[in-house]
């Protein structure tokens, strides 16, 4: 019966309008905590049990996570559920497109990214999540090697864009704005539509 | 607030190298730098101070985080509390003449900037008795291969957090295969997305999931080419 997503919370927005826009029928979408984000370890056997769960009744299942400082071991858990995953290695890169993404880090090693869920989340997750709010005197260790900030957005939205630049102020960084949409993410869900 | 005014100078050493670990623990740099000046102005060897107060001390942090007790950030609290007293052992170490087990040459590799695990691994092998040439950041193979040819290491260490990056390990080893130097080295890899089948994968010795164990594992392996090689 349909597909099943298991998806990054960080891309609730972003899946549920791309699954509403394409008035795609069928596809139950579950999350997990956006926090993983931190704590990427965690992620593959949190997939594995939800894919387990959900395989007996859908028809196709779709792991809506590019490999996510999971080191690879996100892959075999995918593959041996006969699911597919986002490409690529983070969101950065499925919302930049490969050739964009690699550009930038090309062009700057030092590059902190930040999506539209991260700069909205960049106080709880990036300044509380690293403790730099507890202990300020962290950031450089944290960022001392960084030169950059590009935000990265998905929507054009200017309270959004404006806490962006209030990161890369916080953090002592230079600011770049890439508007680049959904990327990859929009192709890969419509793609469950089709399946 | 009993315990923020405690007179580090009133324990005896061994009340002060336990307080010392929990001064690292809780990442209180200038306690560590205290207690390290007062167990030095006790006749303490700047090697012991290093081996029993501070390399022990980080080795409980790194057990908690290992077990999902501590965080990134207390463990990088501790690890500077860790430098503020490795600053004042260092150059006493130097002094002294202090033996070396042996030299390791560490870096972060090309296109990767993330140096926060490399630089813990940097310090606990010092810690350890290693001398460390650390080459820094974002460092290609020819960077690594140059500097192993200067300095005539036992080890070499690479380190990335990156998915993206990781892969570069493979490129440095098989250019020491292609110069025939691979077998001159111990390589060892590490960083947060990389695990032990990967570093088989690119052909290392081993990977170290952690700083404490590239400090062990750098020790052991060492020893144990020593010995296989009828060497002291």
């Amino acid at each position: 019966m349909g597909a099943y997503v298991i998806a990054c919370g960080a891309l609730a927005r972003e899946l549920g309008s791309v699954i509403s826009a394409s008035r795609l029928a069928g596809i139950t979408v579950e999350y997990l905590p956006a926090g993983l984000h931190n704590t990427p370890d965690r992620i593959p056997a949190l997939v594995d049990e939800r894919l387990a769960r959900a395989a007996a009744t859908h028809e196709s299942l779709f792991v809506a996570y590019a490999d996510c400082g999971t080191g690879g071991l996100l892959d075999p858990v995918v593959a041996r559920h006969g699911a597919t995953r986002l490409p690529g290695a983070h969101c950065y890169e499925f919302f930049a497109g490969h050739a964009l993404f690699a550009e930038l880090h090309a062009a700057e090693p030092g590059t902190f990214y930040l999506t539209d869920y991260l700069a909205r989340n960049f106080e709880r997750l990036v300044w509380a999540g690293l403790g730099i709010d507890r202990w300020p005197q962290l950031r450089d260790s944290y960022f001392g090697n960084y030169h950059r900030l590009v935000y990265l957005s998905q929507t054009r939205d200017e309270a959004t864009l404006a806490k962006a630049t209030r990161a890369a102020a916080k953090l002592g960084l230079a600011f770049e704005h890439r508007h680049v949409g959904l990327g990859l993410l929009e192709p890969a869900i419509r793609g469950l539509g089709a399946a | 607030m009993a315990d923020d005014e405690l007179d580090l100078s009133t324990l005896d050493d061994t009340e002060l190298v336990e307080q010392m670990h929990d001064d690292l623990y809780d990442g209180l740099a200038p306690e560590i730098v205290e207690g390290t000046n007062i167990l030095l102005s006790r006749g303490w060897e700047a090697q012991e101070v290093l081996n029993k107060a501070l390399v022990e001390g980080m080795r409980i942090v790194g057990i908690d985080f290992r077990d999902g007790i501590l965080f990134v950030p207390e463990v990088l609290l501790a690890a500077n509390a860790m430098k503020a007293g490795m600053a004042i052992l260092r150059p006493l170490l130097a002094e002294t003449g202090a033996e070396t087990i042996g030299k390791v040459v560490v870096g972060t590799v090309k296109g990767d900037i993330h140096d926060i695990g490399k630089n813990l691994v940097a310090m606990m092998l010092e810690g350890s008795g290693f001398e460390v040439i650390d080459l820094g950041i974002n460092t290609d193979a020819e960077e690594f291969i140059a500097a192993l040819e200067e300095h005539r290491p036992e080890i070499l260490g690479m380190s990335a957090l990156l998915t993206t990056t990781m892969p570069y390990m493979k490129v440095v080893i098989d250019a020491l295969v292609e110069r025939g130097m691979r077998d001159d080295y111990i390589v060892l890899v590490g960083g947060a997305p990389l695990n032990e089948e990967f570093g088989r994968a690119v052909g290392a010795d081993a990977y170290c999931r952690d700083a404490a164990v590239a400090a062990e594992t750098a020790e052991a392996l060492v020893l144990a080419k020593r010995l296989m090689s009828g060497e002291d």
